[in-house]
């Protein structure tokens, strides 16, 4: 593809085009409502027919690949296909305003109440608030539920979360926003809990532990009833990053390894899409002794009557407006319809499956941090290529120009130039055979013409992109010339 | 039923042997043994396309169908003009994530640059983010950032602002440490001037509603003017679909313009996803959460659009970080910069009037009813608006449904004091017939 | 080269004592280390720090990193113009200062030579 920059709406617009009318205005028209010290001036908007306008995103969107176009393996983002069916059910509910009269969306808050219950079968929780809009906020919220936990309890000498190095930075970000102090334990090399750091670190001062189970290295943490218990009976509680869920769903739950508190990412574990970073969902589980504490409203059932009950004096409060990202709720419901117990299990296994073999065929090219059966995702690293002075950069540069996606790199952080690569379940054999031989044979130009791969990307239409000058003097919006 | 896994028994037995396993039970010994499941999930058995639907149409008749609407409060029925839908099924979008690998995501990289600089554009500010959760969340970020700037602890709000919105700011301010104050509303339903200056010691700034819950518009230039004198800075909530008629956060020189662009092409999808939007100015850029996208070129000269000024964001700076956010609301926030171009500045101005129009004739009529009256008859209001009336909110709210229309919100919803006040939105969607339905409904309880 | 009229830390700054100032910046090393620099975080005038503390934040691209300081005391002066300009620190580290404080005390016993500092980094 000859390199291209797309022009900008901006730089389409002409001056008295336009995509939009409206009726008539049916009622008399009132002069001078707004007085003139709060009146604005027309808006400095671009102006585009509709055709222009359908062209434009048309044309973008052939400038970006979503799953729909390729392999995905984005570790640590569960990269699924998305079903369709998924995509149309929230039309149903479209036109409902939150604030309607509960009497008059019976059905929405059936959803949300069985989806709720769904999620709870499926951790081992007691409790979800569906509030939480991604993962980040998830974590928010559950620590928030900690807090109050403690609070509740006057024990307020509690203000430290442990959080592994190994963790999503995610994890720390949201300690610190719900007011936590961090302490950080060094992980062992397999990115598992080194146990004798975290006793070292828990005390009187311990609010809580935050673990991603199987790890951020894709591995399960094999001692997680002892490290459940370190915690436990130091008087912290344990939080569960819920972005590798689907590593394990119907084969162990979080619930029943000693977590007190989760979030889950329907856009990552039950399929909704992405949409280019959101809207996500990350709804937040909890056990009982919690459940007091969960942000209002929670929706409650009584004889078959749905209801919201906001009249819960011990909760943490609203973390967004109204009732979270429903949408996305939806689809995550259909989703769960549509596999029941036994397909989430063989999508977890599957998942799991996906990622050993796309490792075990890798094995003989590319380095290989940790030689054992790992979960869902993989992590290797450039091993030998880095001689020819072949980095993970370069590689997924390579990838793209064979067009994939390419696998998260340089995380985790303790691994040396880290490739993690998540296939997740809707991937065939042939598409991994596919991948895999695209990787050994970037591996082999790698060797022999070590300049080709650092020219990639070359079928995109634009190359790798300078950005340190993007950041040193920042152009955030369009300005006329 | 399915999984949506794509490979045969015999396939996955074929990868199995290339692991060098016996079974599917080899790959999970990590787990152990007494924590796994010994029984399948509590969930019904996975259904077909056909039953899926069945049961979704089974909620979906739950559900009572409400064409006629006069509630807002924070979510907006407004027309969504078809291309939105239509060019959001292009799955290279939803189906995509964050654009991390900016080659081959110039596609979204671009739409989240035109949307912020449309956010620029409506809000008359320097600088925009790629979006947040929700307005309501921006608040809480936009608290944090005043916290940031002015290194102060203290920060001062309107009551006027949505109850949701103070909620989440006190929510989020509780594990901040934050001194949150109310700065009341005098008579007229607009910030009261001399709470606001009683309060403004060590205050970093005011967070102010344009127009408010209550629908009133406020003399901003004065409110901003008093701000800066009291050596604060200003937050402007507001909402965009009004800025088709009255002056921008930027015209009357806030700092900070926040809000949710839900009237903007997001359908009302019982309260999300919405789209919180933040604008600031060039000052504050540094201090804006979330992802920024910048302009840049590759290595040949060409103009290429990436993730910019990332050493602020939590994967980077982890509990240093500005913000926690990750995930945002891209997809809606594109929906938001396909409503603006289509609309473009003359629809815009024509939409807004439309909405001004609409709620005064409203207004004035329900006025008319007997026993009732507008809260604040000497504020002007933008789409919405508040009626007392002699009579329970209850009553009023069955009359209305009982014409097949649903209301104002009854304002006990968020203040059980608040018995007899009911708060009203129309829109350009509202035709005369509508609103004439409405207050003939009104006229008629005993 | 690593000029010899200042002292090093381990955390890879220089120190340049003139009077009860001290004028700090990153070496040389540093900012090979960092690589591209497209941020420093500069601290307020007036603003006190302890010996060992973090008084300005540098970010490349991808990373950041915290500049401590060896001395206690308070902010007198920043070089404003890496405000606009980051990469001086890539181009002259040991040219432009980053912040120079008021010394309220100072632990020469921790700080290296020249030639200390260059047999450290080699190690």
């Amino acid at each position: 593809m000859a390199r291209s920059s797309y022009p900008l709406l901006f730089e389409r617009s002409i001056k008295g085009h336009r995509g939009s009318d409206l009726p008539a205005l049916d009622v008399p028209m009132m002069e001078n409502i707004i007085p003139e010290n709060m009146k604005g001036d027309v808006l400095p908007l671009p102006e585009l027919a509709e055709v222009d306008i359908a062209r434009h995103y048309t044309n973008l969107s052939r400038r970006n690949f979503g799953v729909d176009n390729g392999f995905y393996p984005l570790g640590s983002c569960t990269m699924k296909y998305n079903p369709k069916i998924n995509e149309e059910m929230p039309g149903l509910f479209a036109d409902m305003h939150p604030l309607m009269d509960e009497d008059m969306a019976q059905g929405a808050l059936k959803l949300m109440y069985d989806l709720d219950k769904s999620l709870c079968a499926i951790t081992g929780m007691d409790k979800f608030t569906l509030q939480p809009s991604a993962g980040a906020h998830g974590e928010f919220t559950g620590l928030n539920l900690i807090r109050a936990y403690h609070e509740s309890r006057n024990d307020t000498a509690r203000t430290e979360i442990i959080v592994p190095d190994a963790a999503h930075g995610t994890n720390p970000a949201s300690a610190a926003m719900a007011g936590f102090k961090i302490r950080e334990i060094k992980s062992a090399p397999d990115g598992s809990v080194d146990i004798e750091a975290l006793k070292a670190a828990v005390g009187p001062q311990t609010a809580g532990l935050m673990l991603t189970n199987p790890s951020t290295l894709g591995l399960f943490e094999t001692h997680i009833k002892e490290v459940a218990e370190i915690v436990h009976n130091a008087g912290g509680l344990l939080y569960y990053d819920g972005a590798n869920l689907n590593a394990i769903m119907g084969i162990v739950r979080p619930g029943d390894m000693g977590f007190d508190t989760m979030h889950i990412n329907l856009h990552k574990t039950f399929s909704t899409p992405h949409g280019g970073g959101g809207p996500g969902s990350g709804p937040v589980g909890c056990k009982k002794e919690l459940e007091k504490f969960l942000p209002r409203p929670v929706v409650v059932e009584n004889d078959g009557v749905y209801s919201l009950d906001f009249d819960r004096p011990e909760s943490v409060g609203k973390v967004r407006s109204f009732f979270g990202n429903f949408g996305v709720m939806v689809r995550a419901y259909a989703y769960i319809l549509s596999l029941g117990a036994n397909g989430l299990k063989e999508a977890s296994e599957n998942a799991v499956l996906n990622a050993n073999y796309v490792f075990a065929r890798l094995k003989n090219t590319y380095g290989i941090p940790h030689d054992r059966i790992c979960m869902h995702e993989c992590v290797i690293n450039p091993g030998e290529l880095e001689k020819n002075g072949i980095h993970t950069t370069d590689i997924a540069k390579a990838l793209i120009d064979r067009g994939y996606h390419p696998p998260t790199i340089y995380f985790p952080l303790i691994v040396h130039e880290a490739m993690m690569i998540e296939p997740t379940e809707s991937e065939s054999k042939a598409t991994l055979d596919e991948f895999v031989d695209a990787l050994i044979d970037i591996a082999r130009v790698a060797k022999e013409n070590p300049d080709a791969i650092h020219a990639c990307p070359v079928t995109t239409p634009v190359g790798r992109p300078d950005e340190t000058t993007a950041a040193r003097k920042p152009i955030v919006k369009w300005t006329q010339e | 039923m399915k999984s949506y896994v794509p490979n045969t028994v015999e396939e996955r037995q074929a990868m199995l042997e290339t692991i060098g396993v016996k079974s599917m039970d080899d790959l999970f010994t990590d787990i152990p043994a007494d924590l796994k499941l010994d029984k399948p999930l509590n969930l019904e058995d996975g259904k077909s396309e056909i039953e899926v639907r069945r049961i979704f149409k089974a909620l979906d008749e739950m559900n009572k169908p409400t064409p006629t609407i006069f509630r807002g409060a924070g979510a907006y029925r407004h027309y969504i003009p078809s291309m939105i839908p239509q060019m959001m099924m292009r799955s290279e979008f939803y189906t995509a994530y964050t654009p991390y690998q900016a080659e081959m995501s110039q596609g979204m990289l671009q739409s989240i640059f035109e949307y912020q600089t449309l956010i620029c554009e409506i809000t008359g500010l320097d600088v925009s983010n790629a979006s947040v959760y929700d307005g309501a969340t921006a608040a809480a970020e936009s608290m944090l950032m005043l916290r940031d700037s002015k290194r102060k602890k203290k920060v001062l709000y309107s009551e006027g602002l949505h109850p949701d919105v103070k909620e989440v700011m006190h929510t989020y301010a509780h594990c901040a440490g934050i001194e949150l104050v109310e700065i009341p509303l005098n008579k007229d339903g607009v910030t009261d001037r001399e709470a606001l200056k009683a309060n403004a010691e060590n205050a970093a700034g005011y967070i102010a509603a344009q127009p408010n819950f209550y629908g009133c518009l406020d003399n901003m230039d004065e409110v901003s003017e008093l701000v800066h004198e009291l050596n604060m800075l200003l937050v402007a909530y507001v909402n965009p679909m009004s800025l088709g008629v009255v002056k921008r956060p930027g015209d009357y020189k806030a700092d900070i313009a926040i809000g949710d662009t839900q009237p903007l092409g997001l359908p009302l999808s019982y309260g999300g996803p919405y789209c919180g939007f933040m604008a600031a100015t060039q000052k504050l850029i540094r201090n804006l959460p979330g992802r920024i996208v910048g302009q840049t070129v590759d290595s040949e000269g060409t103009r290429t659009f990436v993730l910019t000024l990332q050493a602020r964001e939590q994967h980077i700076r982890r509990e240093k970080a500005s913000s926690n956010i990750c995930s945002n609301q891209m997809l809606c926030a594109i929906m938001s910069s396909m409503y603006l171009a289509i609309m473009g500045p003359q629809g815009m101005k024509e939409v807004a009037m439309q909405n001004l129009q609409k709620a005064h004739y409203l207004a004035n009529e329900i006025a008319k009813v007997n026993g009732t009256k507008l809260r604040y008859p000497n504020t002007p209001f933008f789409n919405e608006f508040v009626v007392d009336s002699d009579k329970c909110s209850c009553k009023i709210n069955k009359a209305a449904k009982e014409a097949g229309i649903v209301g104002g919100l009854r304002l006990s919803h968020f203040d059980k004091e608040d018995k007899n006040g009911v708060l009203y939105c129309a829109t350009e969607c509202n035709t005369r017939e509508e609103m004439d339905k409405l207050v003939k409904a009104l006229g008629g309880i005993e | 080269m690593t000029p010899n009229d200042r002292k090093y830390t381990k955390d890879h700054e220089w120190i340049m004592v003139e009077g009860n100032v001290a004028k700090i910046g990153i070496t040389d090393h540093a900012q090979n280390e960092l690589g591209d620099i497209v941020f420093v975080e500069l601290p307020d005038i007036d603003a006190e720090f302890e010996a060992g503390e973090s008084f300005a934040v540098v970010e490349s691209v991808k990373a950041v990193s915290n500049i401590y300081t060896a001395v206690s005391g308070k902010v007198v002066e920043v070089n404003e113009a890496l405000d606009g300009e980051p990469e001086l620190l890539n181009s002259d580290a040991f040219g432009n200062f980053i912040a120079a404080l008021e010394i309220s005390s100072i632990k020469e016993d921790e700080l290296m030579t020249a030639e200390e500092y260059e047999k450290y980094i080699a190690e």
